[in-house]
C-alpha cells in the first residue's frame, strides 16, 4: 500500500476532463443520426413547378393539381363570386392578407393575380388538412351569411372564395397562395410554383 | 424428496449462487404482501401487461409480411404498404386474426390503461409515497400515445395519412422552430413515404423498447413502497411483530394470481367477441375511412382521431387560435396530459381513498368524469357551433379538477380512516353499479343530444 496523499483536485480535473471528451464524441456520434432524419437530397429535389391547362375551366369550377405532394386548387370565380368578397371584410381575421404568406402581386382584395382565376394551396393553415369547396349560398349547415367558400371538415376553419380565413375559427391566417404565373396562348396555361 | 426434485433443487442452488432467481421470486411475487382488500379494479395493471404481450406477439408476426413501403403500386392508387396489410388480411394463413388481434388490443389497451388510472385517481394511489408509481405510469401512458399514434400510419389509409398530417402539424404551430420540426419529423415537405418509414421503425423498436423500461420502472417502484388499496391504509404500519409482515398483507402468489386468472378469463371473453364478431368495433377500434388507401389530395369529410384520442382532441378544437397563431390548442392538449402527472402535488387531502373524500371532493370526481367522457363524444363528431362551446365549457371543467383541487382537496371534510382495511359491502357494490350503469345512460343521451 502506498501512503501517497490523494490528489482530490487532480483528481476532478480528470473527471471533468473526460467527461468533457465523452459529451464532444457523444455530440459528434448523434450528428449523422440526426441529420438522417432531416429531407433527403431526393426529396429536397422533388420540387418542380407544376403546369396545367385552364383553357376548359368553367366559371365556378375547381379542379386540384398536384404540387410538392401537396393539393393545390385553381378556382375560376363567377363575377357575382368576386363582387360578393368585400360583403365578407368584416369577418375577417386579415381581410388585407398582411399578416399572410402570399406573393406581393397577389396582396389584394381578390387574393389573385386576375379577378377570376385564383389559385391557393388547399391545405388549412391550422393542421394541414384540406377544406372543402362549398361554393353555394347561404347552405342549412354554414348559416344564411354564408357567400361561398371552403370549409375545414377537420377543425371547422372557414375561409371566403379568397382563402381569406374567418374569425373565430381554429387558423390563424389566411390560405397560402403560391408563386403561380399564367403563359402560353391567350394565358390558357398555368404554372404554379415558379413566378418569373 | 425424490430424485427428481433433489436434481431440480441442486439446479435451482446452482443459478441462486450466480443470479437472485429465487430472491426475484420471492420479492416481486411470492412474497410480495398486497393488501387483502383488492377489488375488481385492481385487475386492470394486470390486464395491462397482458395486453402488452398480447400486442409485442402479435405486432413480431405482423411485421413478417407488413411493408412500410409509400409508393405506389404501378398502375393504381393503392400503395404497396395498404396493399400488404389487405395481403395479411386475405392471403396469409391466420393473418386476419392476428392483425384484429393487434388492432383490438391497441384499442383494449387503452381501455384497461383508462381504468388503471381511474383506480389510482380515485383511491388516491398517487399519494405518498406512491409519487413516483404514478409519474411512471403517466409516462408509460404519454408513450403509448405514441406508439398507437406511430402504429395508426402503418395502414397507409386516409385516416392513417391525414391523422398524421394532423398531429405532425401541431408541432409546426410552435413558435421560430415549428415549421423546420415539422419537417424534421416527416423527413420530408409532406407525409411520405420517409414518414412512414421512420414511423415503421419507431414503432416495432425504439418506442416499445422505452415502453417496457418504463413499465419495469413502474412496477419496481410499486414493489418498493407496496400497493395501495381501496381503502387507503397503508398496511405497512401493523405487521406482525415476530414475521414482519403486513397483518392486512397476503402473498401475491397464489392469492392474486388466482384472482388476475379470473379477471384474465373475463377479459379474454371480451376481446375474442371484438376479434371474431366486430372487430371494427362500428368504427371507433378501426376507422372506416382507414379501408380507403391514402390520397394526399384529398381530406376525408370527416376525419376524427381513434376514440382514445377524443378527449384530447376536442380540448385542441375547442381553444381558437390567436395572436396569429394556433399553439395554444396545442399547449391546452400536452397539459391535458402532462397536467396528470402532477397529481401527487396538487391533491391536499388528508385521506387517500374515495371512500373518505367528502362532498366536495366527490361532486369534482363526478364532474370530471362528465367533462373527460362528454370531451371524448364531442371529439369524434364533426364540429358545430354547439359543440364547440360546450367542448370549451367541458374543457373548463377538465382543468379545473385539477387546478383547483390544491384547494377543493384541502377544505373538504373527510371522515376518519379506520386503522385495518374494510370489507366491500354490497351497498358500495349497488351504489357503484347504479353510477356505471347511469354514467352510460347519460353519456347516450348526451352523444344523442348533440
Amino acid at each position: 500500500m502506498s501512503d501517497q496523499q490523494v490528489d482530490n483536485s487532480k483528481r476532478r480535473f480528470l473527471l471533468v476532463a473526460a467527461s468533457g471528451a465523452g459529451a464532444v464524441a457523444v455530440a459528434g456520434v448523434a450528428t449523422p443520426f440526426i441529420a438522417s432524419f432531416f429531407p433527403s437530397e431526393r426529396a429536397k429535389a422533388a420540387g418542380a413547378p407544376a403546369e396545367v391547362n385552364i383553357s376548359k375551366l368553367e366559371p365556378g369550377q375547381k379542379i386540384d393539381v398536384e404540387w410538392r405532394g401537396k393539393p393545390v386548387w385553381v378556382v375560376k370565380r363567377t363575377p357575382e363570386m368576386v363582387a360578393n368578397l368585400p360583403k365578407n371584410d368584416p369577418k375577417l381575421v386579415d381581410p388585407q392578407s398582411k399578416s399572410s404568406d402570399q406573393p406581393a402581386y397577389c396582396q389584394n382584395e381578390g387574393r389573385s393575380r386576375k379577378p377570376d382565376i385564383w389559385v391557393a394551396v388547399g391545405v388549412c393553415t391550422h393542421l394541414g388538412c384540406s377544406p372543402t369547396f362549398r361554393p353555394e349560398l347561404a347552405p342549412a349547415d354554414l348559416g344564411p351569411e354564408w357567400l361561398g367558400g371552403f370549409y375545414c371538415p377537420c377543425h371547422g376553419s372557414k375561409f371566403d372564395l379568397a382563402g381569406r380565413v374567418f374569425s373565430g375559427v381554429p387558423a390563424p391566417t389566411n390560405l397560402v397562395i403560391p408563386p403561380h404565373k399564367f403563359f402560353g396562348d391567350g394565358d390558357s396555361m398555368l404554372l404554379i410554383g415558379e413566378d418569373q | 424428496m425424490s430424485k427428481l426434485q433433489n436434481v431440480g433443487q441442486q439446479v435451482l442452488d446452482w443459478v441462486d449462487d450466480r443470479f437472485p432467481l429465487t430472491a426475484t421470486w420471492k420479492a416481486h411475487v411470492s412474497e410480495y404482501y398486497a393488501p387483502k382488500n383488492f377489488n375488481f379494479w385492481y385487475f386492470f395493471g394486470s390486464l395491462a401487461l397482458l395486453v402488452l404481450v398480447i400486442q409485442i406477439v402479435t405486432g413480431i408476426f405482423l411485421t413478417m409480411n407488413y411493408k412500410p413501403d409509400g409508393s405506389l403500386i404501378p398502375g393504381t392508387n393503392v400503395s404497396v404498404a395498404f396493399a400488404s396489410v389487405e395481403y395479411i388480411m386475405r392471403d396469409v394463413a391466420g393473418g386476419w386474426i392476428i392483425r384484429y388481434m393487434h388492432s383490438t388490443g391497441a384499442s383494449m389497451f387503452f381501455v384497461v390503461v383508462y381504468l388503471h388510472m381511474f383506480r389510482g385517481l380515485i383511491y388516491g394511489s398517487y399519494q405518498k409515497p406512491r409519487e413516483l408509481v404514478w409519474v411512471f405510469g403517466t409516462l408509460v401512458f404519454l408513450i403509448l400515445m405514441a406508439e398507437a399514434f406511430l402504429g395508426y400510419l402503418l395502414p397507409w389509409g386516409q385516416m392513417s395519412f391525414w391523422g398524421a398530417q394532423v398531429i405532425v402539424n401541431l408541432f409546426a404551430s410552435i413558435p421560430v422552430i415549428g415549421p423546420d420540426l415539422s419537417v424534421f419529423i416527416r423527413g420530408d415537405f409532406v407525409v411520405s413515404d420517409a414518414t412512414l418509414n421512420r414511423f415503421f421503425a419507431l414503432h416495432v423498436i425504439a418506442v416499445p423498447l422505452v415502453l417496457l423500461a418504463l413499465v419495469v420502472a413502474h412496477l419496481v417502484a410499486l414493489h418498493e413502497v407496496g400497493s395501495n388499496n381501496p381503502d387507503g391504509v397503508e398496511i405497512k404500519k401493523l405487521k406482525d411483530p415476530k414475521t414482519g409482515i403486513p397483518l392486512d398483507g397476503i402473498p401475491f402468489h397464489p392469492y392474486y394470481t388466482v384472482k388476475d386468472i379470473l379477471g384474465v378469463a373475463v377479459f379474454l371473453v371480451v376481446f375474442s367477441l371484438v376479434v371474431f364478431f366486430f372487430p371494427n368495433v362500428f368504427g371507433y377500434f378501426l376507422e372506416d375511412n382507414n379501408f380507403i388507401p391514402a390520397d394526399p389530395l384529398k381530406t376525408p369529410p370527416h376525419i376524427a382521431p381513434v376514440w382514445y384520442f377524443t378527449p384530447f382532441y376536442a380540448i385542441l378544437r375547442a381553444v381558437p387560435s390567436f395572436l396569429g397563431t394556433q399553439v395554444w390548442g396545442v399547449l391546452a392538449m400536452g397539459a391535458a396530459v402532462v397536467v396528470i402527472a402532477f397529481l401527487p402535488w396538487l391533491d391536499r387531502s388528508p385521506v387517500k381513498s374515495i371512500r373518505y373524500r367528502g362532498p366536495i371532493y366527490k361532486t369534482a370526481l363526478v364532474l370530471f368524469i362528465i367533462a373527460f367522457i362528454g370531451l371524448g363524444i364531442l371529439g369524434a363528431l364533426p364540429p358545430t357551433n354547439l359543440r364547440t362551446i360546450v367542448s370549451q365549457i367541458l374543457s373548463v371543467v377538465y382543468f379545473a379538477f385539477f387546478f383547483g383541487m390544491p384547494w377543493y382537496s384541502k377544505m373538504d371534510k373527510t371522515l376518519p380512516v379506520p386503522e385495518r382495511v374494510t370489507d366491500s359491502t354490497l351497498g358500495r357494490q349497488m351504489r357503484f353499479l347504479a353510477l356505471f350503469a347511469l354514467t352510460l345512460v347519460l353519456s347516450a343521451v348526451f352523444a344523442w343530444v348533440i
